[in-house]
């Protein structure tokens, strides 16, 4: 049917697969900057989301407690790459879960998206990428406040590309187990994600502590071994305080980058069983 | 020319259920007709849309819109048609014009011709002066016009509407009618479902007939009624004699020439279905009722209606 030898001529019909694949670019584009359109919208909505309760956890931890001498200052030092980390990669989790679960189930919105021309995996893909630029967005907002909050931020221009390369691939890490979520949980049990899935990965993600100093705590230390976001928080500090005792870096991206790979594998199987029953 | 949309033996069975939702369906659509799938709820219209629209996997046969192969060339054929589900999926994100702008840059419209045919849309469906609040604030007539005018935006040549008009006032449901005419005299293929009889009669050209995923029947809704054992139906309203039911009752009518077969439906009246003129009948069933003492309290004569050969092929069970 789809005869590529019968060329389009003059007022001949073309065969509609001829331009299949410019049309999935431009479906792809169109609805990566419907979601970009959507954030800037809600701009604010975001920057709350996002900001606010790391910034809490920022000034408790390092300001509260210092204050009252429980913390020295170098560990407010220690704190912010990890909170950083934790943005991220919480951004680019939710920027894909609590979304996906919605729109699946009650509004159906994904519906008119999943019936433009593009192949269905790159709906989902798409999910990713905008997950990822949230991400590092987030964590390009994160640094400043975090310095104003603590009055200093620590800084390493050497590290600026294990930086960025951590903070991408940990956002995508985050933006694969998001679809994971997203597509696996149904939305009568969207609490339960919060309570049993993102508190003990929040806190067994290296985010508050080194991995190192856990020597003394063998089995937390196998714990937080798991949490692929131990590697993101370790690559965040090896470029941005590399005199703490790191996990090195090369293991880390790595790590992220197999996580990175079953994540995503996962979640896109799971986002095609949604898309197509 | 090719079939506007085209299935041969197509077979659906959802995962971890043990009968199949479409069980071996085939028909055509010819370009520029309104074809009506009629069927009761859960009779498989919807599970064949959603493979005719590619958001459901077929378990077997074939399916094409506009000559393109739906299963093995999805992304083709999604350029090819539209549809307007059952339940509304608008962008809430978005207003009302923006959902129609989005749609026609998903579909690689420019910036300058979308908006210019959202516009336009919006005015054609009566909802220009509504086009930039919120579509939360749409009542469900206008979602559902939101909706058609959405997509026609990348200009299908088949339309899918799943049950277009239910939950709709008199108003609504004339309007989204004289729409569809409308659509398909640009020549556009119009492919709805609904239960409502009245209109699928109205609306189809064509209307197949749909229960348990299977084709009962498919003709023109003319070519239905009269298929339905002759012209007329006569409606009796009897309360049988002493000793008397009315199956009995029933039984002894269908004997009269010209009665091709007759129904008691349960507190109302026997229907009997007529292949000759009502009138030569009439006498004889009197002569039928009087002999057996049964009281005679009103007669209704009439031609038999989609309804009637609806509720003839797919019986009175609920589902
Ligand atoms: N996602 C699904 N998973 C499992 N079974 C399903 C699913 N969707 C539909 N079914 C089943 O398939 C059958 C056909 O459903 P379908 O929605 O196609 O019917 P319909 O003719 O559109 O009915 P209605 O008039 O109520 O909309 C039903 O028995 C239904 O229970
Ligand atoms: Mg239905």
């Amino acid at each position: 049917m789809t005869d590529l030898d019968t060329r389009p001529s003059a007022g001949e019909v073309r065969q509609p697969t001829v331009d299949a694949r410019p049309s999935a670019g431009k479906a792809f584009r169109a609805i990566l900057w419907r979601d970009i359109y959507v954030t800037g919208k809600e701009f604010w909505v975001f920057l709350a989301q996002v900001a606010l309760q790391p910034l809490f956890m920022l000034f408790v931890f390092a300001k509260v407690l210092n204050a009252g001498g429980y913390v020295t200052d170098d560990y407010a030092h220690l704190l912010l790459p990890g909170i950083v980390a934790l943005t991220a990669f919480l951004t680019a989790l939710q920027t894909v879960s609590f979304p996906l679960i919605m729109e699946f189930s009650f509004t159906r919105e994904i519906e008119d998206r999943l019936l433009a021309p593009l192949p269905t995996y790159l709906v989902a893909v798409e999910k990713l990428l905008l997950a990822v630029i949230r991400a590092l967005a987030s964590a390009v907002i994160m640094f400043p406040i975090g310095a104003l909050v603590l009055g200093s931020a620590p800084w390493h221009t050497d590290g600026i590309p294990l930086l960025i390369a951590g903070l991408v691939l940990g956002s995508w890490v985050g933006a694969g187990i998001g679809l994971t979520l997203g597509t696996m949980v149904p939305p009568s049990k969207i609490s339960v994600i919060f309570a049993v899935i993102l508190t003990p990965l929040m806190f067994t993600g290296a985010t508050q502590y080194p991995w190192q100093s856990l020597d003394s705590m063998r089995w937390f230390q196998v714990v937080t071994a798991l949490n692929p976001l131990t590697y993101l928080s370790e690559a965040v500090r090896a470029a941005v305080v590399p005199d703490v005792p790191h996990i090195a870096p090369w293991i880390c991206i790595l790590v992220l980058l197999a996580s990175g790979a079953a994540s995503t594998a996962v979640g896109v199987r799971g986002f095609m069983r949604r898309a197509i029953n | 020319m090719t079939a506007a949309v085209e299935v041969r033996d197509l077979v659906k069975r959802y995962p971890k259920r043990d009968v199949n939702a479409v069980d071996g369906l085939s028909f055509t659509v010819e370009p520029g007709e309104i074809f009506g799938l009629l069927g009761p709820n859960g009779a498989g219209k919807s599970t064949t849309i959603g493979v005719l629209t590619t958001r459901v996997k077929a378990t077997g046969g074939e399916a094409r819109v506009a000559g393109v192969d739906v299963i093995r060339d999805s992304v083709a054929a999604r350029k090819l048609f539209a549809v307007v589900p059952q339940q509304t999926n608008l962008d809430r994100s978005l207003t009302p014009r923006q959902n129609l702008a989005f749609h026609g840059a998903y579909h690689g419209l420019s910036r300058t011709d979308r908006f210019a045919k959202a516009a336009a849309l919006l005015d054609e469906f009566g909802l220009a002066d509504q086009a930039d609040v919120k579509v939360d604030w749409y009542s469900g007539g206008m979602a559902q016009r939101l909706m058609i005018a959405r997509a026609m935006m990348h200009e299908p040549k088949v339309l899918f509407l799943d049950e277009p008009t239910t939950g709709l006032d008199p108003q609504s449901r004339l309007f989204m009618w004289e729409r569809v005419r409308d659509l398909r005299s640009r020549g556009v293929t119009v492919v709805l479902t609904t239960h409502d009889m009245d209109e699928a009669a109205e609306m189809a050209d064509r209307v197949g007939i749909v229960d348990h995923g299977k084709l009962l029947a498919l003709d023109t809704p003319e070519g239905l009624t009269r298929s339905l054992a002759g012209h007329a139906v006569l409606d009796l309203s009897v309360t049988p004699g002493d000793g008397d039911d009315p199956d009995k009752l029933v039984a002894a009518l269908t004997d009269v020439a010209g009665v091709e077969r007759g129904e008691a439906v349960a507190g109302g009246p026997i229907r009997l279905y007529l292949n000759t003129d009502p009138d030569t009948v009439l006498a004889p069933v009197i002569a039928v009722l009087s002999g057996r003492s049964a009281t005679l309290t009103n007669v209704h004569m009439g031609a038999a209606s989609l309804e009637d050969v609806f509720i003839d092929l797919t019986g009175r069970g609920l589902r």
